[in-house]
């Protein structure tokens, strides 16, 4: 896909700079030129320089009335999620949550009638090590089967304070999800009844999801050719 | 008595764990020995160690059992035994080639991995409504095809298991029907890598349709076969039903989904309440049955298969309709090169293609080199999408940093999220009855550890 295609959020119109800082830690990369990060550019664009960073915030009224309802409700049953950053994206909504709230949203979110988010389906870590105080994100994907709706919650946690409460007091069945979770990231789930490692062995040492861990690999000969090991290649982002 | 399975010191105890102060193993003996010295020692419980081996055919797993007699106190799974990395290599690799790698996740399910992964990219990319309608249509046929091959497993190996073992050679006889109509259509049997991002990798070839035919017509005639073996078999019967019980309640508190949460008479398919694919277009029924046990799986499984007979046949159809209309999204910059026919290295060549980028045009050759070295850019953001496999809800998570690799891709497995629910279903009940408990989760162990 062309760069030109890209969605208003990453290239024009940047969401202004809110009092968290979000947009200036939350840039991936700022490329230049219509090539490739970090190649040189002889089409003539090299002036032009975008930011790459998530999707900022979105302001209700959503453009889709079950997120409305579900972010509008949710206000009414947790104030502390009054000023909490939302966003609605790609048909999705995400309700970013400070960690410290994560237990009362969570309840709410699962016994109050009009939401009713019954399971949560998965607990999926990600490491942006770019966000700094913000490196750890858990993303918890919550199903609604009473309402037939979906959302997203966000927590973030800094790396040098790697803790969230866990969730497993109200959604038993994130009890594993969370266990990968510690394992592939590192992030502590404060009152989990056993945090152990999960798919790696016990006296594993490092948390193979994080950025900072390489794949590692082989280089490979081929036909009188070394083709590197993955990690090695030559990237094009 | 003299114990030739008796270790003289605990050798399962890690470095500094306390010791056990007996350890049996189970080999050059014969079972009652054990089980007379454990009686003679009077000791209230026994740890099992159940694997890690294929318990069944599910893949490599262990059930760490604490065993009162043959009835079981505690049941505690451990997994990671098939962890590949898969979601870490695919940080690695451009986003079409992400779908070699995650359709080997659940192996008895593949196309559903693809599935699930390229709609995730789809709605990334925003062109969740440019897929046309051919390759829509290929992807449920092909999905549905699957699910049949899918519970053709879960049933043959779970008779199997209870010692019914026609069961399983006769489902592997349908099954491989199935798989021969999917090497034809994606040159392997399993691992397709046929879903990519955008559409399909190949038309049907020559002659799929009648292939097609061939193997409803088959399927039509021996899935009776299941029914009129067990459906009302007295020995099955005992071994399935009121075992494994798993109640709407307790489905709901560990997030069960699938035939086992349909198997509690809830109507839930997310084919039919969030559908993809053009799901809402094809004429089927939810398959519920009220039991809340193992058979109430099984009989799911088996009229889900007819379920999904229904709606190939209404593909066939469509196919016929849609004949020469494009299977890849319109999008040149998306679409990879596709219809490959089989070239004489035994690669994958398209000639028409070769010939635009060899013979006429220098913009396509440099658009194809970079296509298909660098791949394509997906717009910065986040999404989770999620799909009824065989096993029920399986979903993948996907973040974009804008480039041309997926920044992290999570798949939320249903066998990973199910097989939480092993105490639940076997605690207080017979040693006998946890393979059949397991094999009603149909858990496959690649997409549990993934």
């Amino acid at each position: 896909m062309n760069d030109e295609n890209l969605p208003e959020s990453s290239t024009s119109g940047l969401p202004a700079e809110t009092s968290d800082g979000f947009s200036a830690r939350s840039a991936f990369a700022t490329t230049k030129g219509m090539w490739s990060r970090g190649a040189g550019d002889t089409s003539g664009y090299g002036g032009i320089t975008r930011s790459l960073q998530m999707p900022g915030s979105s302001e209700p009224p959503f453009d889709d009335e079950a997120a409305d309802a579900i972010h509008g409700r949710a206000l009414e049953v947790v104030p502390a999620l009054r000023g909490a950053r939302v966003l609605y994206d790609r048909g999705e909504l995400t309700i970013f949550v400070d960690r410290a709230e994560l237990p009362a949203v969570v309840k709410a979110f699962r016994d109050d009638a009009f939401l009713r988010f019954e399971i949560c389906m998965s607990v999926s870590g990600v490491h942006y090590p770019q966000q700094t105080g913000a490196e750890l994100h858990a993303v918890y994907h919550l199903i609604s089967i009473t309402h037939n709706r979906r959302v997203r919650l966000e927590v973030t946690c800094p790396d040098a304070d790697p803790h969230i409460p866990s969730v497993v007091a109200t959604y038993p069945m994130a009890d594993w999800h969370e266990r990968e979770t510690w394992d592939l990231f590192g992030i502590q789930f404060d009152g989990h009844p056993a945090l152990t490692r999960i798919l790696m062995p016990d006296d594993w040492e490092g948390h193979p999801q994080r950025k900072d861990y390489p794949l590692g690999g082989v280089d490979v000969e081929y036909k009188g050719a070394r083709v590197p090991a993955p990690d090695n290649r030559r990237t094009y982002s | 008595m003299s114990s030739t399975h008796a270790a003289t010191e605990d050798i399962f105890a890690s470095p500094g764990e306390a010791t056990a102060d007996r350890v049996y193993l189970a080999q050059g003996g014969d079972w009652s020995d054990i089980a007379n010295e454990h009686a003679e020692r009077g000791d209230e419980t026994i740890v099992v160690n159940m694997g890690p081996q294929h318990p069944s055919t599910h893949g490599v797993l262990r059930l760490i059992m604490e065993m009162d007699g043959e009835t079981v106190v505690s049941c505690r799974p451990g997994i990671g035994f098939l962890h590949t990395g898969i979601e870490k290599n695919m940080e690695y690799r451009t986003w079409t080639q992400g779908v070699t790698f995650c359709t080997r996740m659940d192996y008895v399910a593949p196309l559903f991995n693809e599935a699930v992964y390229c709609l995730g990219v789809e709605k990334l990319l925003g062109i969740t409504d440019d897929i046309p309608e051919r390759a829509s249509v290929i992807r449920v046929l092909v999905m549905e095809l699957n699910r049949i091959a899918s519970h053709l497993v879960a049933m043959g190996t779970g008779g199997m298991e209870i010692g019914a073992l026609t069961m399983m050679t006769i489902a592997f006889r349908e099954r491989e029907m199935i798989l021969d109509f999917l090497e034809g259509i994606s040159g392997l049997r399993m691992n397709h890598a046929f879903i990519r991002p955008g559409g399909v990798a190949n038309d049907l070839p020559e002659g799929g349709i009648d292939h097609l035919r061939t193997i409803v017509a088959w399927l039509k005639k021996h899935l009776p076969e299941y029914a009129a073996f067990c459906n009302e078999n007295p020995i099955f019967k005992l071994r399935m039903c009121d075992i494994g019980k798993l109640n709407l309640a307790q489905c709901m508190s560990m997030g069960v989904t699938g035939p086992r949460l349909r198997g509690t008479g809830f109507d839930w398919d997310l084919r039919k309440v969030q559908p993809y694919c053009g799901y809402e277009t094809y004429d089927f029924e939810t398959i519920t049955w009220e039991g809340d046990d193992a058979y109430a799986a099984f009989r799911i499984r088996l009229d889900e298969c007819w379920e999904s007979l229904k709606i190939i046949e209404q593909c066939m159809e469509r196919l016929e309709k849609t004949q020469g209309q494009p299977i890849m999204v319109a999008d040149a910059k998306i679409a990879w090169p596709a219809s490959l026919s089989l070239g004489p290295d035994g690669q994958g060549n398209s000639n028409e293609h070769i010939k635009h980028i060899m013979g006429e045009s220098m913009e396509a050759l440099i658009h194809h080199f970079k296509l298909v070295t660098e791949g394509f850019k997906v717009p910065v953001g986040q999404v989770y999408q999620a799909i009824e496999s065989p096993k029920g809800e399986l979903g993948v998570h996907l973040v974009s940093d804008g480039g041309t690799r997926p920044y992290r891709a999570h798949f939320r497995d249903p066998g990973f999220n199910h097989l939480q629910s092993m105490s639940m279903l076997t605690e207080g009940g017979m040693m006998s009855d946890v393979v059949v408990s397991l094999a009603s989760l149909d858990p496959v162990l690649g997409g549990v550890d993934r």
